[in-house]
């Protein structure tokens, strides 16, 4: 069931569930985008509802909360390794639909592809997410095309509207900690915006297959890619890390390994020890790219890993859409076929 | 719950040396280890290295390391009396099942001989569980060559040709690529073979098609991939190709699945 609060309401309520955990969501951080006088939508720590970012997507996805940029896994002595303690609080999470898909694409490669991974499911075991709405569509989204646009498994779903709070919880734990402010309030129910329709609109080729591993897009793609690796910061899906050995200053016998976020179109992604390396041109780096977001990810585990946020057409420096190179692809295998 | 990224310590038992720049550590190691599987090997500060197994012993798991990078240069440095940190093993490994009873032939190009080591020795010891076994080896030169003494054993038990990609005047072993070889091969039956094929991946693609020349079936192929692989665990990413993780799913690959990887 759902409620209607107050401003007052809310800022007791966000107050009550930061005892509890982080509240993480995006923020929108003024001055500090990438070209002068324009701004970023990061992710940040919040501890009342005006301090989020509301309508408009962020720039960077909801991921780092647990798969920070980098994270020590260790550190080390002459001859001990010590693992860094756990963090005490919960995390809560807002984020838009289209997001909370990509958390299930995370969990298929740190949770079930292989083994679990120990940081990433001591972190995720703390996570809470709090669904943010859609009312219409953000510009370069087709959530409606992939399927991501509506969920319904969210802890909790939070909007604005004018000064007063909707909010619907499903997490019996939620309800316990905002209890001293919920339990004065009328109960009501609450329907989530969902954005139904984007302006943008995918179809994923169905008939995909190793033919369209030499198709001549790539090579144009190749001509324009610089190689940056924004799409894969930006992505809520991306998972790739390389591990880092760093040492302190100070005591160079003291340090930790780390792991950072890695990109699969940065040089460097595939070398090996001796100088041998994979996908040299940045064209067969998009096609690596694109062929996992929508092909190889699904024949593996039987759904596509893009959940079709956006945010790498967005971020892109060279002007590259990758939705529209999915309707290429599209275009590229009928032609194929006939 | 358990946290694969935590290497232990494993000290360096014995070091053999074959050539200046490849050496082969023998580690202390108790566990259950298939020939073809691999460890991270690591050095705090110079960081992880995946590197195949070489060789098994009872308390003990071989690497033989070739010096080319940042960790296997601190390796080489700092080995006296010391301790590394290893953890694995990863990886599918070679299952001996499938070489049982087959005219098996393993070719194998440069340090490419040492993940597949572990099977030339347990049919080089077993020979009769093989229908018969050769191994073809290739070193760029003479003084490339690893593993000299178990050369010696190995061409006592089994049919050996060890051969260079080029030689001094005077030189008197064969010479030639491995894929020279290929073609005179004889079987009793062309069905009932199994071939291994491990090394560069040139020398892999070559390889492969002069085995297929032979009218040998796909399936009685096999093959070990080498990639980056930081975590070794499925999650890093940078072993991917396809929907194939080379550290889950292989390093050891039957050819028909093997033939689908694109980089």
């Amino acid at each position: 069931m759902g409620y209607r609060l107050s401003k007052t309401d809310g800022d007791k309520l966000f107050a009550l569930w930061s005892k509890k955990g982080d509240l993480f969501a995006p923020v929108r951080m003024e001055g500090e985008g990438c070209f002068s006088d324009t701004d970023v939508i990061r992710y940040g720590n919040v501890s009342s509802p005006e301090e989020i970012e509301w309508e408009t997507k962020s720039d960077y996805s909801f991921k780092e909360a647990f798969l920070p940029v980098n994270e020590t896994l260790f550190y080390f002595t002459e001859d001990r390794t010590g693992v860094p303690k756990e963090k005490e609080k919960e995390i809560l999470i807002f984020l838009r639909a289209c997001d909370f898909h990509a958390v299930k694409r995370l969990d298929q490669i740190y949770l079930h592809n292989g083994g679990e991974d120990f940081y990433y499911k001591r972190l995720r075991d703390k996570a809470k997410f709090i669904l943010m709405p859609c009312s219409g569509t953000c510009d370069s989204g087709f959530c409606a095309s992939m399927g991501t646009n509506r969920c319904e498994c969210y802890d909790s779903y939070m909007s604005l509207e004018g000064d007063e709070i909707i909010l619907d919880i499903q997490d019996e734990q939620l309800k316990l900690w905002g209890k001293e402010v919920l339990e004065h309030i009328e109960e009501t129910a609450v329907v989530p915006d969902f954005a139904e329709e984007n302006k943008e609109y995918v179809t994923l080729p169905k008939n995909l297959s190793n033919h369209s591993f030499s198709l001549e897009l790539w090579k144009e793609y190749g001509d324009r890619c610089i190689g940056c690796g924004r799409c894969n910061f930006v992505c809520p899906t991306c998972t790739c890390f390389t591990m880092q050995d760093i040492f302190y200053r100070d005591n160079g016998n003291v340090g930790e390994r780390r792991r950072v976020w890695a990109s699969c179109q940065v040089d460097g992604f595939t070398d090996m020890a001796g100088g041998h390396s994979y996908r040299k041109d940045q064209g067969e780096r998009m096609r690596f790219k694109v062929m996992h977001k929508i092909y190889d990810f699904e024949k593996r585990f039987g759904y596509p890993m893009c959940v079709g946020c956006g945010r790498c057409d967005d971020v892109c420096p060279e002007y590259i859409s990758y939705s529209n190179c999915i309707n290429r692809l599209g275009k590229e295998e009928q032609n194929h076929e006939k | 719950m358990k946290n694969d990224y935590i290497p232990q310590l494993s000290a360096i038992k014995e070091v053999i040396r074959h050539t200046d720049l490849e050496y082969t550590f023998r580690m202390e190691y108790r566990g259950e280890v298939k020939p073809g599987q691999f460890f991270e090997l690591s050095l705090p500060k110079y960081g992880e290295a995946p590197i195949s197994v070489s060789g098994i012993g009872e308390d003990t798991v071989d690497f033989t390391i070739r010096r080319v990078g940042k960790v296997t240069n601190e390796i080489f440095e700092n080995y006296v009396g010391d301790r590394l940190l290893i953890r694995g093993p990863y990886g599918n490994g070679f299952s001996l099942e499938n070489y049982r009873g087959k005219e098996l032939v393993i070719i194998a190009g440069g340090t490419g001989l040492s993940p597949v080591r572990g099977v030339v020795e347990h049919f080089a010891r077993h020979p009769e569980e093989a229908a018969s076994t050769t191994l073809i080896a290739g070193f760029k030169s003479p003084k490339d060559v690893l593993f000299k003494e178990d050369f010696e054993f190995w061409k006592k038990q089994i049919s050996v040709i060890q051969t260079v990609d080029a030689a001094p005047k005077g030189y008197e072993g064969p010479v030639g690529m491995v894929t020279k070889y290929i073609p005179d091969l004889k079987f009793d039956q062309i069905e009932n073979t199994s071939f291994i094929c491990v090394g560069p991946p040139v020398m892999i693609r070559f390889t492969v098609m002069e085995i297929l020349k032979l009218r040998v079936p796909e399936e009685n192929i096999w093959v070990s991939h080498e990639r980056k692989m930081c975590c070794g665990l499925g999650k890093c990413g940078h072993c991917k190709i396809g929907s194939t993780y080379i550290c889950l799913d292989g390093p050891v690959f039957n050819y028909t699945d093997a033939k689908d990887l694109i980089d």
